[in-house]
């Protein structure tokens, strides 16, 4: 089964696009992206590099055409303009646009205006991604984000205005301090707005953040200010799950909702093993069952594009993917798919594993998929790993 | 060779733990020239890492050092340093064997201790000469004239003239040297009767063959000398005879009556050469063997089972070459339902079981997870049949019981004053009968107590050092078996017995060890994807029950840019993670989980 933004008419296959622009105005105190302040020779340096690692690796795509891009970062509405409007063009210049293709851009509050905003319009840009986190401006800076509710709210706007019909907003859950009405008051304060699409992500402590420094396995003492406990983080969690289902969203995936028909189809092409190609520091890419990803030293990446990592992807690792990828999305893994992926039954592969989650009450199968239950996502992690052969 | 048996003085150093034994052979062997400085490395005896690391001496070691006394004459010195803990009165009983003297090490602060009492004794036992020598004097808190009193009032020995050094710091080495001529005696024994000698250890070398350690009592022996094994009937043709370099062979033409060295003869397995067994001359055999040691019988039993199942050959092979010159260690294959195959393991003590882990662990390379220790109880069943039990499992349903006996020690606890009472709290609580105290001085006390061996096999040492800060000291020996209430307690991990965890405890303990295992396991079982109940039963009857709670969350919410490399390699890390587990029923119980349960007093 494909969607019909996956298939095209000529014979063509389908591709995405992920642009990595690695610059932000200061690291945030939870992120472990790739991600770092740059003065502006060193960000225009990156972006005619991403021109002509465009020109490198475009001639093994002619056969292909782009249905959804996203550029990502960083914070990639960094760029000027200018910037943005030069990068399209190379996009554009070295692959082949489907005409409906999905074109993301992740933008932080308050570095956007109406000025920049036409440049977005104009570059073809046609969804937003707005990176807000939270709607009080307490967790914010505790955060270490740049900007308060009232920036987003008129980048929001300005957004609408500049004529942007499909927009995602990113909040966190679990943050510290947090309680379960403060976490739903920034959830209502978004959905007021009744942005197209929401991810909700629970703050993960990441080794190597300074938040990791407050609140990861080796902290020494007790914060000052504590994060959720399990049990309040996964209320936080169900609680939001119901309320954007009962505003019209679909959850889609682990963290995502989407109204009918606004899902990210970009993110979907990774939960479904679409083809991609990653452009920029780090960016990893999926092609003709081949993982390979980009360098992460900036300095490496200036003078080669040599892939740090490359796996050629055997049957078993395949399967493994289907699986533990599929059911990052609610409705799970189809029987049907699996067999006419792989020539064999899921249950032949599968049996023991799928019959144990099942007993367990982990996984749930209905019409020739299986999926993860609500005690199942709670707990996804080791159900996925547990279809590792 | 032919040395003058006047001129040889074979002896060891005998001592309480860290009272500077290893430190005294060390500098023996530094000053008499031995090696260089620059082969001097601390603690030359000492040479597996372990006994380094932890500073006690597990196997005994020779060296033969030349020194050229005052008078300008050069003696042949053989010393053998040996274990200094109670668990190796057996291997200090073999190198004793091989001994006319010893030099006793009694530290100038501490004075005599449990174990310089027991290790005084064995050498009286063997008609050992002893040689008092007071260590670290330089200590502030040192009091040579006390401890020289103490000397003589405990232990019964002239020590007026004993020499007073520092070890550590090589104040009067040469007094000790000089005075060994005196006090150690010369041996004795006719170079020209027939071959008569002593095995007192051996070892493996890949190249020669097993190498053998013996002390020539009567006659010689010579490259070429057929030799018969007497125990064993096992005979060889000398390869080569010599003696111990500081950590090396030194090979020679002949060793005679009163000397102590070494022999190979391409001997491939080392049970035809026992530890304790004579040597004679095929040709020339004498009429009857020496005296072997004293057998010594496993006390403390407990599973052995590798971490990786794979390895089960391994641990074979590695206890077999350990029992090669370590007799007292005793092993036979077992199966368990939680840890699968593995051995059943008898030791002297527990320090003996931690050094054999530890050394299966390090010189083997060997993951391995061992389940509680277990004394072997007498069970007298109904029909009269007694049988020996040291495996919980294979206990007999409690209908065919009759009674069941276990193991008693006698032990002497030596105790500073200040801290009698919290030792005898602590005997109390072990189900010890008090036997008396003896105060050996104003401040110190020796303690007797009769305690089943089963109640200080687990934690006993930590708790005395813990309710002593340090001070008390223990040493004990098996006095016999007395009946007792006993019962076997299992554990069920969600409604499963664990085999590997069941034990065997006093009726009136029960309840509170059910408890503290239970709340142990609790801690050391991750939570799972249900929850799972821990139990503690006895029969039918559960005593004591604690839960882990189902594991609330583990999900990714985040999977950034495609980057699923990244993702599967967390999988990987949770699968593998998995491996570490002991799959019991559905639940994983990590393998640190059987050792947690030995130590329930830590905190």
């Amino acid at each position: 089964m494909s969607s019909s933004w996956m298939m095209n008419d000529h014979e063509k296959k389908a591709l995405s696009l992920y642009i990595h622009y690695p610059f932000c105005v200061r690291k945030c105190r939870y992120c472990d992206f790739l991600s770092f302040p740059a003065d502006a020779a060193a960000r225009q340096a990156y972006l005619d590099r991403l021109g002509a690692e465009m020109a490198y690796r475009s001639q093994a795509f002619s056969g292909y055409e782009v249905t959804s891009l996203f550029i990502g970062g960083g914070t990639p509405s960094l760029m000027s303009g200018d910037q943005l409007l030069a990068l399209m063009d190379h996009v554009r210049r070295h692959f082949s646009l489907r005409e409906d293709a999905e074109l993301t851009m992740e933008c932080n509050p308050g570095t956007v205006d109406a000025e920049k905003l036409s440049a977005m319009r104009k570059a073809g840009i046609n969804r937003i991604s707005f990176g807000l986190q939270s709607a009080r401006d307490e967790e914010l800076r505790l955060l270490g984000r740049i900007h308060s509710f009232s920036d987003f709210l008129k980048s929001y706007e300005a957004a609408r205005e500049a004529g942007f019909d499909n927009i995602n907003v990113d909040l966190m859950s679990a943050l510290p301090g947090q309680s379960l009405s403060s976490c739903m008051e920034s959830l209502e304060a978004v959905l007021a707005l009744a942005p197209e699409h929401l991810s909700v992500y629970s703050l993960i402590i990441e080794p190597g953040t300074p938040f990791w420094d407050l609140y990861g396995e080796d902290a020494p003492g007790k914060p000052a200010i504590p994060l959720p406990d399990e049990d309040t983080e996964r209320e936080m969690y169900h609680r939001i799950c119901r309320r954007l289902e009962a505003a019209g969203y679909d959850h889609y995936e682990v963290s995502n909702f989407a109204r009918p028909g606004r899902a990210c189809r970009h993110n979907l092409v990774y939960w479904r093993r679409g083809e991609y190609l990653g452009l920029g520091l780090g960016a990893a890419s999926l092609v003709d069952e081949r993982r390979f990803s980009n360098t992460r030293d900036l300095p490496i990446y200036m003078s080669s594009f040599a892939p740090a990592e490359e796996e050629r992807l055997t049957e078993q690792a395949r399967m493994e993917e289907t699986m533990f990828l599929g059911l990052r999305c609610m409705r799970g893994v189809s029987e049907a798919e699996f067999e006419a992926a792989f020539g064999k039954r899921i249950g032949d592969i599968y049996g023991p594993v799928l019959e144990k989650l099942c007993a367990q009450g982990l996984l749930a199968r209905e019409k020739g998929r299986f999926f993860l239950t609500e005690r199942g996502l709670d707990v996804a992690t080791p159900v996925m790993a547990a279809f590792l052969l | 060779m032919q040395v003058d048996q006047s001129k040889i003085r074979n002896f060891c150093i005998i001592a309480h733990i860290d009272h500077g034994k290893s430190t005294l052979a060390d500098r023996i062997i530094e000053k008499t020239g031995t090696l260089t400085l620059r082969e001097m490395q601390d603690q030359v005896l000492d040479n597996m890492d372990l006994e380094r690391e932890r500073g006690i001496t597990i196997k005994s070691q020779a060296v033969r050092i030349v020194y050229k006394s005052k008078s300008g004459e050069e003696y042949i010195y053989n010393l053998i340093d040996t274990p200094g803990h109670v668990d190796f009165n057996y291997e200090v009983s073999r190198s004793l064997a091989a001994c006319d003297g010893a030099i006793l090490v009694v530290d100038a602060a501490q004075g005599v201790e449990a174990q310089t009492l027991a290790n005084v004794y064995l050498a009286l036992d063997h008609d050992l000469d002893v040689m008092p020598v007071i260590n670290k004097i330089d200590l502030p808190s040192a009091d040579p004239d006390r401890v020289v009193t103490e000397i003589e009032d405990v232990i019964g020995i002239e020590a007026e003239d004993a020499p007073r050094i520092s070890a550590k710091n090589g104040i009067n080495i040469e007094e000790v040297l000089e005075q060994i001529i005196e006090k150690i005696p010369a041996p004795t024994g006719d170079p020209d009767a027939p071959l008569k000698a002593l095995i007192f250890d051996s070892v493996y070398d890949s190249y020669k063959g097993v190498i053998v350690f013996f002390r020539v009592k009567e006659g010689r022996i010579a490259k070429g000398t057929r030799v018969r094994m007497m125990a064993t009937g096992a005979e060889f043709e000398t390869v080569e005879v010599g003696y111990f370099g500081a950590g090396q062979f030194i090979p020679c033409d002949e060793l005679s009556a009163g000397m102590v060295g070494y022999m190979t003869a391409s001997i491939k397995n080392l049970r035809e050469t026992r530890v304790g067994d004579t040597i004679t001359d095929a040709d020339h055999p004498c009429d009857e063997p020496l005296p072997g040691y004293k057998k010594v019988n496993p006390m403390v039993y407990c599973g052995m089972y590798p971490a990786d199942g794979a390895r089960y050959p391994d641990l074979r092979d590695a206890l077999e070459k350990l029992q090669l010159n370590d007799a007292s260690l005793f092993y036979e294959p077992e199966t368990s339902v939680a840890l699968g195959f593995g051995f059943r393991c008898g030791f002297l003590g527990l320090l003996h079981l931690e050094i054999i882990q530890e050394r299966l662990e390090r010189e083997y390379n060997l993951d391995l997870v061992t389940t509680a220790p277990s004394v072997v109880y007498h069970i007298h069943k109904t029909n009269g049949e007694m049988i020996s039990l040291s495996n919980p499992s294979n206990m007999p349903d409690p209908s065919e019981i009759d009674y069941m006996e276990e193991p008693v020690v006698a032990a002497e606890i030596m105790v500073t004053t200040d801290y009698i009472g919290p030792i005898m709290d602590l005997c109390m609580e072990r189900r010890g009968v008090y036997l008396g105290m003896e105060y050996l001085e104003t401040t110190r006390a020796l303690l007797k107590y009769e305690l089943p061996l089963n109640e200080i096999i687990y934690d006993f040492f930590d708790a005395l050092k813990s309710r002593s800060r340090g001070y008390a000291s223990f040493d004990y020996e098996l006095k016999g078996y007395q009946r007792s209430e006993l019962v076997k307690l299992d554990i069920l991990v969600n409604k499963e017995a664990v085999d590997a965890l069941s034990f065997i405890v006093f009726a009136d303990s029960a309840y509170e060890r059910g408890r503290k295992m239970c709340e142990k396991l609790k801690q050391e079982i991750p939570r799972q994807l249900f929850e799972v109940p821990i139990q503690a039963a006895i029969g039918s009857k559960i005593i004591a029950r604690e839960t882990v709670k189902a594991m609330r969350k583990d999900v990714l919410a985040k999977c950034y840019g495609g980057d699923i490399s990244r993702k599967r390699k967390l999988l990987e890390k949770q699968k593998e993670g998995k491996k570490r587990m002991r799959q019991v029923g559905n639940v994983e119980i990590p393998q640190k989980a059987f050792m947690s349960v030995l130590k329930l007093d830590d905190e």
